[in-house]
């Protein structure tokens, strides 16, 4: 079963999307889509780093991934915008990883890769990195589930609850990192942030629940990869850029429903 | 045998010092209010109390076990973050799902109706009663109170202190609280902290509004405001209800 490309490449998709859901809801509901973004976009300073270095991209990647998220957090609060200085960083880290590849002299570099993931080219080990990360991910997420959303929820809530909220913000660096990781295969730097935000603010319109919210995610998300692959298959498109294309699409379904619904009930 | 212990606090915030050398300690049962203007440091004793905030010198003392119940002044719900009433009242760890806690802390506050409703919908007075059940649902023996009656009318936040009387005498835990509703509050308290960067001056309610160093920081509002909190403060006794009662209560149990 595994020697078909296409199961590879959805199996890999949706463990993927699996990790991304409830990490995407934090993302969202503590308003981190640019933390996000340049997490992925140090990401291409890390492959450049382990291609030099000749380690494997995995480790590479939660690296810088992990350096630039502490980096961010140090910075933070020192007189510039949490914005300014996530643009800085985030196009900075990307521009120097680009510099860094085109230094390794000998390596053949398919950069598209990278930029915008190469899903069909999935192998069974890629594959078990993939799911062994996003197993992690979703272990870590659900182990500190209640402290992180108190902790998103109100600081203060949390310190007389006796959760360190700094803390539970290490864990979700954590499992940004390596979720950036094992996301670069599939989608590729530049549409990381993509799965992690699309999928859950998709489902934020059909949930009650944080709870909902983070299992919808995770069904829009496996939806958006199946379609996708689907389509990239027979239009012959991008793989990567179809699902973000599709959850895009559901995103827009949900908005358009959920906005007429409530309209309709304001009015009546 | 004090439950929680400040101890020659001293706070800052970059170059500034917004706490100098408080003490202050509560002991079990007792409501102790703390006033004073803006940027008094008031909700930053608070924050250091609950351990958001780090001292720059002195020391914080809790009592071993120490349960907190926190109302914050006010809590802001993203908008994409789906919230029922009920979801939040479990978010406070140990509380389970289906023990029915959760419904008798709602009923208690008179808001049971509410549980399936989003946290997003409610109105201030009904997320008022929320954010105190759900401070009460872990049974705490210290409240603490940062202004939590913020954007209520008159009626809703005389109604709330009448609450936190209500559980003080009912389960007798202590309360530590921040007001700048001096009339309202000075009725229901046991000891004012009149705070400036420092402790001005302490004592119960009818020491403080007297002092000199209270009247120098509240100026001419002091006057009436300290007639209307007479004239509260007659009434309630008049009625035989409120503090008296509860401190009666309070001494019987000691």
């Amino acid at each position: 079963m595994l020697d078909d490309f296409m199961v590879r490449a959805t199996l890999a998709g949706v463990g993927v999307a699996c990790a991304a859901a409830p990490l995407g809801c934090f993302v969202v509901w503590r308003r981190m889509a640019y933390f996000g973004d340049a997490t992925a976009h140090a990401a291409m300073l890390g492959v450049a780093l382990s291609l030099a270095l000749q380690t494997s991209v995995f480790v590479g990647t939660v690296a810088v991934a992990l350096a630039m998220a502490v980096t961010v957090t140090v910075l933070s609060g020192r007189g510039y915008g949490m914005d300014t200085l996530l643009g800085v960083l985030a196009h900075s880290a990307l521009a120097a990883g680009l510099v860094a590849v085109s230094f390794l002299s000998g390596v053949r570099l398919d950069l598209m890769a990278y930029l915008f993931g190469d899903l069909l080219a999935v192998g069974r080990l890629d594959l078990a990195v993939i799911w062994g990360g996003a197993a992690l991910v979703v272990v870590l997420l659900a182990w500190r589930w209640s402290a992180l959303l108190l902790s998103t929820l109100n600081e203060e809530l949390a310190r007389a609850s006796d959760i360190d909220p700094r803390r539970e913000e290490m864990f979700l660096t954590v499992a940004l990192a390596i979720t950036v990781a094992v996301a670069i295969k599939v989608v590729g730097v530049l549409l990381i942030a993509a799965m992690l935000i699309v999928p859950a603010a998709a489902a934020r319109g059909l949930s009650r629940t944080p709870e909902v919210m983070a299992i919808l995610a995770g069904a829009i998300g496996s939806f958006s990869t199946v379609a996708g692959l689907r389509a990239a298959y027979v239009f012959d498109t991008p793989a990567g850029p179809s699902i973000v294309c599709v959850a895009a699409a559901c995103f827009l379904a949900v908005t358009l429903a959920t906005g007429v619904g409530r309209r309709g009930a304001r009015r009546g | 045998m004090s439950l929680i212990d400040l101890q020659h606090l001293t706070l800052r915030y970059g170059g500034n010092t917004v706490l100098r050398d408080v003490n202050l300690s509560v002991t079990p049962g007792e409501i102790v209010t703390i006033v004073g203007p803006n940027g008094s440091g008031k909700t930053s004793l608070l924050r250091a109390a609950i351990g958001a905030l780090t001292p720059a010198s002195g020391r914080v003392v809790r009592a071993p076990g120490l349960t907190i119940g926190y109302v914050p002044q006010k809590l802001h719900v993203d908008p994409t973050l789906p919230l029922t009433v009920d979801r939040f009242m479990r978010l406070a760890p140990g509380v389970r799902r289906g023990t029915g806690a959760v419904r008798a802390a709602l009923a208690s506050a008179g808001v049971a109706a509410l549980e399936r409703r989003q946290m997003a919908d409610l109105s201030g007075g009904q997320f008022q009663r929320v954010l105190l059940a759900r401070a009460l649902i872990r049974k705490p023996d210290l409240l603490l109170l940062d202004e939590a009656t913020q954007g209520l009318d008159q009626a809703g936040s005389a109604a709330f202190y009448q609450r936190i009387e209500q559980v003080r005498h009912e389960t007798g835990c202590a309360v530590l609280m921040i007001s700048h509703e001096l009339h309202v509050v000075m009725s229901t308290s046991d000891r004012v902290i009149c705070l400036n960067g420092h402790v001005c001056c302490e004592g119960t309610p009818e020491v403080v509004a007297s002092a000199p160093e209270y009247r120098a920081l509240f100026g001419t509002g002091t006057g009436g405001a300290l007639a209307l909190y007479r004239h509260d403060h007659d009434h309630k006794h008049d009625d035989g209800c409120g503090h008296g009662a509860a401190a009666h209560a309070r001494e019987a149990a000691e």
